[in-house]
């Protein structure tokens, strides 16, 4: 604040009325809040590196994320190999870096679908009410009913492995999850009055639902989704471990942490280091998420 | 004078875990073109089911229109399917409504020139810029100050005076036949209160609309309405002229309503004020009698055997619903 220039005083006009501070775009509003807080300007860094990372992989990185050598296995970390190698004698950081294309691609995609999803099953359900409300309950319920896990690896077994099913799977599996969140917020925004008001001017349906309650009930969701990110990276890591993960050779995350198990005794580097990259991302993604939340809902901007 | 609005015989009836809650049992008024019409009575006695009602706006359910007739321009409104087509048609265009309360009817997400240009588009087909200039246009009407930069301002940045111009602004967007105005200022102080009301008859005489108020305050329809209908439980009990009603009241619950109200000017202790002794009924299981029986001071042995009488004429437009001649007691 003090290196900001001292306000001018506000102009009065003629009848004594003041005017109003300069109008500022929307994107501008949304930006200046945003960015007004550190722990979301880190967040916002963080994912950006990673987005970096992963379209400039080849250019970061001297060696092939996939072509073994077996003369150099786990080694510890050194000028040529920075973390050390694997047991294929891979670069470990080489890994990461490739395998953050992986992790974003599956966390996006699974993440934003079943939000997409799930969000218009909740939203459709709150709004209509009645015999709509109680079959998408009943679904979501169903949905519920399976344990996570056991759904993925029935679709694992039906469709087979590899990242698509992967993208599927966790995708599927957080349908409920957000239909439920959804429903819940848009019920309560529902009994205000501008929903209403926007009957009143004769709104249709989806129009009321788009317009007023959606963007009333979307920036809690904000969070749940961002979070949602972090969790499918992890969803990921399990999978991996179970085998219907991402295919061997393919470089993620989550399977290194689980491959490097096994030598935590002489290179615990090979679990930790795909471990930090993990928590980095779900950091980030979360820091970010909040200040999206904060930043995109007016009410919570603070300042005029 | 032409007839805009004839609602004849509107029952809305909800239905609750304790019981059939008759809401609207049986109401009936007319609205001529250009006409400011005051529909009074105290809390729960129907008046804003009556007009959301006329307007569809009833959350079905656990409300339901059960009978009745509203024509509107000639047709019969009630026919139309709640959110279908044709009555979205009407509502915000033909006929719009100003809510109680400016704190909540203004989505919050949303900045004013958003919602005001979301009716222009909806109803007028108007383009984008077009939209924007005739909202700042409105908002400079409805008296919103530097109206060309509060336009992009959200609703938390507007007093509640202010939001509720905008709702005004949002009202008259589409010069309506008719509106429906509901408590239209009781949420805000009485110096604003003014403000709007003669903001509000301004309008209304400008772009020639109909406007009902629907209120518990004798005094701003006393000053702005050309005709009154008073409600209780549920129905009309008495309609007439402005000068009739509060001139020569003649129905128990009117006469008590208008005693009830402090006047300016008279002598402090010469007149005390007069409750109308007494609750209002509840509205489930009511009994087919007169509700207004048990508290009325004038209530003899037929009123208790007879069922809820009908309006008859008692003057020139003046309507009641009461056995029991009052003039000259």
């Amino acid at each position: 604040m003090a290196d900001k220039p001292e306000p001018a005083a506000p102009a009065i006009d003629a009848v004594g009325i003041m005017a109003a501070p300069p109008h500022h775009s929307e994107w501008r509003r949304i930006a200046r809040v945003y960015f007004s807080r550190k722990l979301y300007l880190i967040g916002f860094i963080l994912v950006m590196l990673l987005f970096f990372v992963a379209i400039f992989a080849p250019l970061l990185t001297p060696y092939d994320p996939i072509k073994t050598d077996l003369t150099s296995i786990v080694k510890a970390p050194s000028a040529q190999h920075w973390l050390g190698t694997d047991q294929l004698g891979r670069d470990i950081l080489c890994r990461i870096i490739f395998g953050t294309r992986t992790s974003l691609l599956i966390g996006f995609s699974a993440v934003f679908s079943s939000a997409a999803i799930g969000m218009l099953m909740g939203l459709t359900a709150a709004h209509f009410g009645g015999w709509v409300f109680a079959l998408i309950m009943r679904i979501t319920d169903a949905l519920m009913a399976l344990p996570g896990i056991i759904l993925v690896l029935l679709i694992a077994g039906l469709v087979g492995g590899g990242i698509g099913v992967v993208i599927f799977a966790l995708g599927f599996g957080g349908i409920a999850g957000m239909c439920r969140m959804m429903c819940g917020l848009a019920l309560s925004v529902k009994q205000n009055d501008y929903v209403m008001a926007g009957r009143s001017i004769g709104m249709s349906n989806w129009r009321i639902m788009l317009t007023q309650i959606f963007p009333n009930a979307f920036p809690p969701l904000m969070v749940g989704i961002t979070m949602g990110i972090g969790g499918v990276v992890l969803g990921e890591a399990g999978l991996s471990f179970l085998g219907i993960g991402v295919e061997a050779p393919t470089p993620s995350w989550g399977g290194m942490v689980f491959d490097g198990q096994s030598y935590l005794l002489d290179n615990p580097l090979l679990s930790l280091a795909p471990g930090v990259a993990i928590m980095i991302l779900v950091f980030g993604f979360n820091m970010m998420g909040d200040g999206i939340r904060d930043a995109i809902d007016p009410r919570l901007r603070g300042v005029l | 004078m032409s007839l805009i609005l004839d609602v004849q015989n509107l029952k809305t009836y909800f239905h609750t875990d304790y019981g059939l809650v008759k809401a609207a049992d049986g109401v009936s008024f007319q609205v001529n073109q250009g006409e400011i019409i005051g529909l009074v009575g105290e809390s729960g006695c129907g008046k804003s089911v009556s007009i959301l009602s006329v307007m569809q706006l009833i959350p079905i359910p656990p409300g339901r229109i059960v009978d009745g007739k509203v024509l509107f321009e000639g047709q019969d409104i009630l026919k139309y399917e709640a959110n279908g087509l044709k009555m979205r048609a009407i509502r915000g265009a033909k006929m719009t409504m100003i809510f109680q309360e400016p704190m909540t009817s203004l989505n919050p997400v949303l900045t004013i020139a958003r919602q005001i240009t979301e009716i222009l588009e909806l109803h007028l087909d108007m383009d984008k810029q077009a939209a924007r200039e005739r909202a700042i246009e409105l908002l400079k009407m409805v008296g919103v100050p530097d109206a060309e930069r509060r336009i992009d301002d959200y609703p938390h940045q507007f007093s509640g005076g202010m939001r509720q111009r905008v709702m005004i602004a949002m009202a008259i967007a589409c010069n309506p036949e008719i509106i429906f105005a509901d408590e239209p200022t009781t949420a805000v102080d009485v110096t604003t209160q003014a403000q709007l009301l003669e903001l509000m008859m301004d309008l209304v005489r400008r772009i020639n609309t109909s406007l009902v108020i629907v209120t518990h305050n004798l005094g701003v329809v006393a000053r702005y309405a050309q005709r009154i209908y008073v409600m209780y439980a549920g129905r009309i009990v008495e309609s007439g002229p402005s000068e009739e009603i509060f001139g020569n009241p003649l129905h128990p619950y009117t006469i008590g309503l208008l005693h009830s109200v402090p006047k300016l000017g008279e002598k402090h202790g010469v007149k005390k004020l007069v409750p109308i002794l007494g609750i209002p009924p509840n509205l489930i299981n009511m009994p087919p009698t007169c509700a207004f029986m048990p508290r009325c001071q004038y209530r003899t042995a037929r009123c208790a055997q007879e069922p809820w009488p009908e309006l008859r004429q008692v003057g020139n437009q003046h309507y009641i619903s009461c056995y029991v001649d009052i003039r000259g007691k």
